[in-house]
This record gives C-alpha cells, sequence and structure tokens, in this order.
C-alpha cells in the first residue's frame, strides 16, 4: 500500500504536529511557574543584572537530576527544550512528506535545512 | 516588585505583544524587547533570549489555526528557510563583535524604511501586472489561496534571487537580536517576490519558529534564556497570538496592513531612539 499525502495534508499534519509540541512544551512551562511561584512569590524580582545561566545538550544530565529533585527552573527549561525541539520536528516532517511525495528537490531542500538546524544545536557558541 | 507580580504583569504585557506579532506576521519578538527593556527593567540579554523564545511559542502555537485558513505554502516557507537559517547563524557569530547600539539603529532604519515601502504601495499592488520569475514555475513555488468568495486565485512568485537574499539578512537580524524578523520576512515576500499579503504573513508566521530555532542552541549555551523570565513571557506570547490568528480570517487585508505599516514605523524610532542613547 502506498501511502497518498499532498501538500494540503502535509501542512494540516504539519500544523497539528506543531500543536502537540506546543501544548507539551506550555504544559511543562505552566507546571514549572507554579512551582517556582511557590518556592518564589515574595521575593523581590531582579532582572538587571545578568548573570548567564548556560544550558546545552551536554547538560541534560544535571537536567534530569532537577527534575527528579522538583526543580521548578529544571522543569521550565525541560519544556523550553522541548518548544525548541518543535520547529525541527515540523522539518523532519517535512522531509519525509516530500520523499513520500517523491518530490527530490523538495527532499533535498528540506534536508538543508534540517542539517543547518543540526549543525547550529550541536556546535553552540 | 515580588516575583509574583512581576510574572503575572510580564504575562499579561506578553499576551497583547503576541496578539500584535499574530495579526501582522511580525512574530511578538520586536514588541516584547522595547518592553521587558524599557518597562520592566530587564537585561538586554534575557530580554532577547525569552524574546527568542517566545518567537517559536508564536509561530508553532498559531500554525493549526493558519493551515485551516489555506494561505500557507510549505513550498515558499520550506526554500525561503535555508536562506534564514544559515542567516540566523552568521547573525549569532556576528552579534558578538558587533555593538548592539549600532544594531539597534541600523534595525531601526530597516523597521522605518519597509513602513514607507508599505505606505507608497498600498491598494495599487493587485492591478498591477507581476512579471513573474521564471524559477516560480520550475521550483513549485506558485499556489493558490482562497478569495473572499471561497473562489481560489493563483499567484506566481516574482524577483526571486532578491527575496532570497533578504531573507538571508532577514536571518542575520534574528540571530542577533533574537527577534523572528518578521518585518523584513513579510517585506521580502509581499514587496519584493510580489506574493500576496495574508500569504505573506502566514509563511512568516511558518518561518520565524524555524529560523528562531537555528540560534536558540546558541542562545542557551550563552545562558540568556533565563527560566523564571522566559516561562510567564512564553505562555503570555502563546495565549495572545492564538486569540491573534483567530481573529486574523475575518480582519480584512487593508486594516491589516495600516496596523503593519504604522507598528513598524513606531518600532523604527524606539529601536534608533533606544539605540543612539545606549538603552538596549
Amino acid at each position: 500500500m502506498r501511502l497518498e499525502i499532498d501538500d494540503k495534508r502535509m501542512e494540516l499534519t504539519m500544523g497539528m504536529l506543531l500543536r502537540f509540541g506546543v501544548v507539551m512544551a506550555s504544559t511543562l512551562v505552566l507546571a514549572g511557574v507554579f512551582f517556582f511561584l511557590l518556592d518564589h512569590a515574595r521575593q523581590p524580582a531582579n532582572y538587571r543584572n545578568f548573570v548567564p545561566h548556560p544550558l546545552s545538550i551536554e547538560h541534560r544530565q544535571q537536567l534530569l537530576s532537577g527534575i527528579s529533585h522538583g526543580d521548578a527552573a529544571a522543569i521550565i527549561q525541560v519544556g523550553i527544550l522541548f518548544l525548541i525541539a518543535t520547529p525541527v520536528a515540523r522539518v523532519v516532517f517535512a522531509v519525509m512528506a516530500f520523499l513520500l511525495e517523491r518530490d527530490w528537490l523538495y527532499t533535498a531542500i528540506s534536508l538543508a535545512v534540517l542539517g543547518v538546524l543540526l549543525f547550529s544545536l550541536t556546535h553552540p557558541s | 516588585m515580588t516575583v509574583l507580580v512581576f510574572t503575572l504583569l510580564v504575562f499579561a504585557g506578553s499576551a497583547v505583544a503576541g496578539l500584535l506579532g499574530a495579526l501582522t506576521g511580525l512574530g511578538g519578538g520586536v514588541v516584547l524587547v522595547p518592553l521587558l527593556t524599557l518597562a520592566f527593567h530587564v537585561d538586554l540579554r534575557y530580554a532577547i533570549g525569552a524574546s527568542l523564545i517566545s518567537v517559536i511559542a508564536t509561530s508553532s502555537g498559531a500554525a493549526a489555526a493558519y493551515v485551516r485558513e489555506g494561505y500557507s505554502s510549505v513550498r515558499i516557507g520550506m526554500f525561503l528557510e535555508v536562506a534564514t537559517t544559515i542567516g540566523a547563524i552568521v547573525g549569532a557569530f556576528f552579534a558578538a563583535r558587533v555593538p548592539t547600539r549600532a544594531l539597534a539603529v541600523l534595525f531601526g532604519i530597516v523597521l522605518i524604511y519597509s513602513s514607507w515601502l508599505s505606505w507608497k504601495s498600498r491598494g495599487r499592488r493587485d492591478e498591477m501586472t507581476i512579471i513573474a520569475d521564471p524559477l516560480s514555475d520550475r521550483l513549485r513555488l506558485s499556489g493558490n489561496y482562497p478569495g473572499p468568495g471561497g473562489q481560489l486565485i493563483s499567484y506566481k512568485v516574482a524577483n526571486i534571487p532578491q527575496g532570497f537574499s533578504t531573507m538571508f539578512g532577514a536571518g542575520i537580524l534574528s540571530g542577533m537580536l533574537g527577534i523572528g524578523s518578521g518585518a523584513v520576512k513579510v517585506l521580502a515576500m509581499d514587496q519584493i517576490m510580489k506574493i500576496p499579503f495574508k500569504v505573506s504573513t502566514t509563511i512568516s508566521n511558518f518561518m520565524i519558529g524555524v529560523t528562531a530555532a537555528a540560534s536558540a542552541g546558541i542562545y542557551l549555551s550563552r545562558g540568556y534564556i533565563d527560566p523564571g523570565l522566559a516561562a510567564p513571557v512564553m505562555l503570555g506570547v502563546l495565549a495572545g497570538s492564538l486569540t491573534g490568528a483567530r481573529l486574523l480570517a475575518r480582519s480584512p487585508v487593508a486594516i491589516l496592513r495600516y496596523i503593519f505599516i504604522v507598528v513598524i514605523l513606531v518600532l523604527g524610532v524606539e529601536m534608533i531612539v533606544n539605540g543612539w542613547l545606549g538603552r538596549l
């Protein structure tokens, strides 16, 4: 059986994929904010001074241990990583959909976009 | 201000930015960065980081609603994303070397210029004969969209090389300033490539998320994304942008275009003034 796909169906699926990613990400972030406010609600807010908290794929161990300890900031950060992964997933889906359409030109174009995205996510700074 | 009050106010402000971003295809970022730095006294780097997250949320959250309206074109978007994502990486590398003040002033000039271009061409475009780029059919960029009576109106794409280069510039600005640079993306499609306005704003919305994702890794590793700030910004912008996407189909193009012209003009002046005074 051949999978039938056209641009319209591809776009509808992409829309659902993006919505799914955003719902997952925002649920995590919402939960994180809730715990964050439980801990910090009455403290003064200060974002005037920049104190960097670097985060990258190399920090995944640190994130996992943060979550297992119920650390609000770690929950938010996982939500943010989920959000960043969402448009990347859309491009991955486009590569597969164009392959099914046997549209080699756009398979190559989507692969180029995916390559650039993966390069930037794995070569930070 | 306590963290609770700050979080709620930032959420409300971000919701307004998200609404405006979705209606104009600008993305919430350009409104958000001045709001966070000027009204909430947030360090520019945190503001840029939160803004970058918010533009991904705006783009992805509104996508499902945009697709249903039928204005989207996955091919034009994907083709131009090659230029914007490479630009975003170049921009993120440049960002450390060029003073932010100079960037802000340059960006303001680009915004004011595009506002002027939109003003000059309002209402005139539809009667003009568009000379389609021969590449439009070869790259399968030609498409159609639903008109006011439900009939399909087809379009072709003009000036593809110029549009592609402008998208590279849009990517650089996005990577440098942590914004979606939707204004420049819409300018490239609507003004240069002669793609219908609603189609342009819809494609711009999709492209913003992918472009922002290209510089997100760099921002994360620089520590620009603070969870306590990024969270209310992301949730607020999402709420605003979903409302905006729902209103889009019912908004007449003429009014959208006026909103667009005024917003980018005001933001252009704002960027120049703040860049000049060294407040950005």
